[in-house]
């Protein structure tokens, strides 16, 4: 042990993580649970105001510019490509420093997921790439895009064009890869390198097999990124080799990291991490040594997540039908409970959540409560206070997560977890089941394009649907959608790695990695009414003169998903484990394990305009119900209803993510401040205690969206956020489709 | 607590609301049940007036409200609304016996017509509030003229009813419903607050702005609706209601 290391770690406790790299034994040694309220915390400093004022105004001169304030057009990102950036003229106002470009809001160019939507970036902007880079990476280099489209069979381009499966991360950065980027700050990057050199020495036996080929230049490529990070950290006069010694540099060195990958990636998902109770324990040695105050401690925070709100990628707009809002899930968990059952509740838990008082609303980080009933009550009542203020805040069940991935999980995307520094994520998008169930009935032809899509299967023929007959071609059709689903994602990871490998997160992460493969589904609550409608009412099927279905008629009542109803809640248990059980049979890439989410994002608006009538009652072209979420109007028993029907879906079948957003009228969680803030901690520890796994929390009502949709120009609407499937986002800078579609999810009121 | 539960016995249902905030202390179950004989002009839910809808048993209800355990810990349970709940007096009973049985908190929303003193009634009744946490009995009107005319009823055995509660030691909280020119006259408003302070027992008072949210009902069941045109209280208006009802006192 070197001296540095001596002096950084002074009147740190425990043994093991000084030993090896390990985060969580640290934490789990050193921090210091608070079970107090929020009365301790501090408002934001001059230099706060100051540093948030000047983004606001970018923010307002990017939207008037269609979305997009300024693009690079000749450099390629890299670690050090662009010099040093700032938020003010003035540096000193920053006490966390670093840009992913030269210029705040600036975009990067990022040709390596795919030159052809690097430049069609740029140019839907008005902005024209340089040539040159054009010539580069189609002639001398490939990307990801290139390689995948180079390996697809026509099958997988097929059911990619008629959008069964669709959003596959073919085109972009897959992301959903955190690297635990509290290493930097408590070890100091030349000790990372140190154990990743060993790693490489100890990376086979000598015997070249592909498998050992391929680690030995992964870990080659993880040791440059965290040379490259050295160098990048001294542009800004900074030297990371060594550990932080104080709380500031903490945060800096965790930014810095931080900061390596979103130069380095433009992922779907780019998340920080757990980070909150890590960086309590340098803040709480300073406030104990008299060097740091708590304006100053706050001060800290609000600058780091500054910074992650303004994380920035070059989109293209198919991506952005995909995922609206320009969002980065620049996701940061808070709260928790350790294995030893202790509260992982600190005053740094309570300073995150307090950012979003300091500077206001915001949609991004992404920040994510890791709930329990069991939490701290002040606490519990903090984040609620929040959330009826801000909607910017989610909720996952660290009850339920905790068995399964320990004390030391992050969110990677919107609600999928991995255990911190231990594992990675293959994110696969989500395959359509509510056009795949209409593919079942007219034999594989898809009703839209009139392409035989899917194997030519037997059509049902019958005028009424019959369910046992429904099922049996219906399982048939998930069989094969699930194979070709899970071997398009095996085809799209091996280029992912092989063309934009994720060497500055990976080397923040164990090379004895772990890897989960998330595949998903959407048209969840549409598949579980249809099949009820046609068990319990009537469905006949309406054809064309081809014979194709293009509609149904619909008679008697049935059952909806939604309203605390088993006959329909087993439906939709069944088609999890059902869908769940056919990915499993598949070979996954690099042995991975298979999970599945029910997750849309916004993109339950672009399925939904490529899936036909369904016997639901949902018209063809129509918003599919977002995540987990029942159909819209099909909740007919009020909230509470509704979550224990999304609760009953066990967990250990969605192991990505059981996506549940709801939208609470101010006026329904009670008359006053503080019985509502009571209110609702109440409904989620009853919602949770179920064994639910997330849920995001808006408290608004219609009137608000309708009037933020039609005067945006509001001041009061310029930060209005709200939370959608999985992420939060401005409710302005949504498509005024997607707005409407929001407008139109149940509002719970009272009756 | 009752013996001899009576599970079988059957109530007619107008609607099922799992999610009420405002109906009683923290996250209540609300059950409306159908049936009234009021006619109050400010109704918002004159679909409940007549004894229609689904019948559940005592029992069955109560297994189904059940599943909502979880939500309400120990600030929370069961109100039983409608219409008017009293006119199914010995349903209500049963399915509070159930509930308190578990020892789920319960709460009657009621608007006291029903009520009498004869033996008979009051017998059943007893049998009621030995079963009741809580009752939240809406005063709609003080002067016994004006509250024929908005309501359809008298008010004497209403008001006598929150005297009989009072004097048993049951917990009350008084809603009134305000409404700009029918029930905010300052007089009757002082004489409410006079008749409430006179009762022991009283722990929250309320005032409930009239909003027009349920018009459209009224256009459902093509029944004209008689305040046309009668605008919500304003905020000023609420503010002195509370005033003169002392609201923050309780």
């Amino acid at each position: 042990m070197n001296n540095a290391n001596i002096e950084a770690w002074e009147g740190f406790e425990g043994r093991i993580w000084r030993e090896e790299v390990n985060t969580r034994d640290f934490i789990q040694k050193n921090y210091r649970p608070y079970d107090g309220d929020e009365a301790f915390l501090a408002g934001p400093t001059e230099a706060t105001k100051k540093l948030w004022n000047i983004v606001q105004e970018l923010q307002k001169e990017e939207r008037a510019k269609g979305g997009v304030l300024d693009m690079e057009t000749k450099v390629v990102s890299g670690l050090t490509a662009y010099g040093p950036g700032y938020i003010s003229d003035d540096k000193d106002l920053e006490k966390v420093v670093g840009l992913q470009t030269d210029k705040p809001l600036k975009r990067a160019f990022m040709p390596f997921g795919g030159i052809k939507m690097a430049e069609q970036a740029c140019e839907t902007y008005g902005y024209t790439p340089d040539p040159q880079l054009h010539r580069i990476f189609n002639e001398y280099v490939t990307t990801h895009n290139q390689g995948v489209f180079d390996a697809y069979t026509p099958e997988m381009k097929k059911v990619r064009h008629n959008r069964i499966i669709t959003g596959l991360p073919d085109t972009y950065g897959r992301g959903r890869i955190v690297g635990d980027y509290r290493r930097v700050a408590l070890y100091g990057i030349d000790y990372l390198i140190q154990e990743k050199k060993k790693d490489f020495a100890n990376c086979g036996d000598g015997t070249m097999t592909d498998e050992v080929i391929r680690l030995r230049e992964e870990i080659a490529k993880q040791i440059k990124a965290l040379n490259g990070m050295k160098e990048m950290a001294s542009q800004y006069g900074y030297d990371i080799s060594g550990p932080a010694k104080n709380a500031r540099e903490a945060v800096q060195w965790l930014y810095f990291g931080y900061l390596a990958a979103i130069k380095t990636q433009n992922g779907a998902a780019m998340s920080v991490g757990r980070v909150s109770t890590f960086l309590d324990i340098y803040i709480q040695r300073d406030l104990d040594r008299g060097t740091l105050t708590e304006e100053e401690a706050q001060e800290l925070i609000d600058h780091f997540v500054m910074k992650c709100r303004i994380v920035k990628f070059a989109r293209i707009p198919s991506y952005n039908q995909l995922f609206s809002g320009d969002p980065v899930w620049a996701t940061l968990e808070v709260a928790g409970t350790g294995c030893d059952g202790r509260s992982m509740v600190t005053k740094n838990d309570f300073r995150f959540l307090h950012t979003l008082e300091n500077m206001g609303p915001s949609p991004e980080p992404n920040l994510t409560v890791l709930y329990s009933s069991s939490l701290p009550v002040n606490f519990k009542k903090y984040a609620s206070k929040i959330s009826i203020n801000t909607s910017s805040v989610q909720y996952e069940n660290d009850d339920v997560m905790k068995p399964v991935w320990g004390d030391d999980y992050s969110i990677c995307c919107c609600v999928s977890a991995t255990q911190t520094g231990k594992e990675m994520q293959f994110f696969g998008a989500r395959a359509n089941l509510a056009k795949c169930l209409l593919y079942a009935l007219n034999g594989g032809v898809d009703a839209k394009t009139r392409e035989q899509v899917g194997p030519a299967y037997r059509k049902i023929t019958s005028e009424y649907l019959d369910y046992i007959e429904v099922i049996e071609r219906y399982e048939d059709m998930m069989d094969w959608l699930a194979g070709l689903y899970v071997n398009a994602l095996n085809l799209i990871h091996y280029m992912h790695d092989k063309y934009y490998y994720e060497a500055a997160e990976m080397a923040l992460i164990d090379t004895d990695v772990r890897r989960t493969f998330a595949t998903g589904i959407a048209g969840f609550s549409h598949v579980v009414d249809s099949l009820s409608a046609i068990k319990y009412a009537k469905v006949k099927a309406i054809r064309d003169d081809d014979g194709i279905c293009v509609d149904f008629a619909t008679e008697g009542d049935f059952p909806r998903y939604g309203n605390d109803d088993d006959r329909a809640d087993d439906i939709a248990v069944w088609l999890l484990k059902t869908f769940l059980e056919k990915v499993k049979k598949h070979h996954t890439y690099r042995n991975s394990e298979p999970t599945t989410s029910i997750l849309t994002i916004t993109s339950n608006v672009v399925y939904g305009k490529a899936t036909g009538n369904m016997p639901d009652g949902r018209r063809a072209g129509a918003p599919l119900a977002p995540g987990a979420n029942p159909s819209y109007g099909a909740e007919q028993n009020g909230l509470l209803a509704s979550l224990n029907s999304v609760a009953k879906l066990p967990y250990h079948w969605a192991l990505d993510g059981i996506s549940n957003t709801q939208t609470i009228s101010p006026d329904a969680l009670g008359h006053q401040e503080q019985e509502r803030i009571d209110n609702l901690v109440q409904v989620m520890d009853g919602y949770f205690d179920q064994g639910a796994h997330h849920l995001n929390v808006n408290v608004f009502g219609t009137e608000k969206l309708i009037d933020a949709m039609e005067h945006p120009e509001k001041e009061e609407y310029a930060n209005f956020t709200i939370r959608v499937s999985g992420y939060a986002v401005k409710f302005i800078d949504l498509t005024k489709e997607q707005q409407l579609d929001v407008i139109a999810r149940t509002c719970h009121k009272t009756m | 607590m009752i013996k001899n539960i009576d599970a079988n016995i059957k109530g007619y249902v107008h609607t099922l609301e799992t999610f009420g905030l405002v109906d009683g202390p923290g996250v209540r179950f609300v059950v409306f049940l159908s049936g009234c004989r009021m006619r109050c002009k400010f109704c918002h839910n004159p679909d409940t007036w007549s004894i229609a809808g689904k019948e559940w048993t005592a029992g069955d209800l109560f297994r189904h409200v059940r599943k909502y355990k979880s939500y309400w810990k120990n600030n929370g349970g069961i109100t039983v609304s409608g219409g008017e709940p009293l006119l199914q007096m010995d349903f209500v009973t049963e399915f509070f016996s159930i509930a308190k049985a578990e020892n789920i908190h319960t709460t009657l929303d009621t608007a006291g017509e029903p009520f009498r003193r004869d033996p008979e009634y009051l017998r059943r009744f007893n049998r009621l509030m030995s079963v009741t946490d809580l009752i939240m009995l809406d005063l709609k009107e003080m002067n016994p003229i004006l509250h024929k005319e908005l309501t359809g009823v008298d008010n004497s055995n209403i008001l006598d009813m929150a005297e009989y509660l009072s004097d048993n030691g049951k917990k009350l909280w008084i809603r009134h419903v305000l409404v700009p020119g029918l029930t905010d006259d300052e007089a009757d408003l002082t004489e409410m607050h006079k008749f409430i302070s006179g009762l022991k027992t009283v722990e929250k008072v309320e005032v409930l702005p009239y909003h027009t949210l349920g018009i459209a009902k009224w256009k459902d069941l093509n029944i004209p609706y008689p305040l046309e045109g009668v605008p919500v209280p304003t905020d000023e208006q609420i503010e002195r209601a509370n005033i003169l009802l002392h609201t923050n006192e309780y």
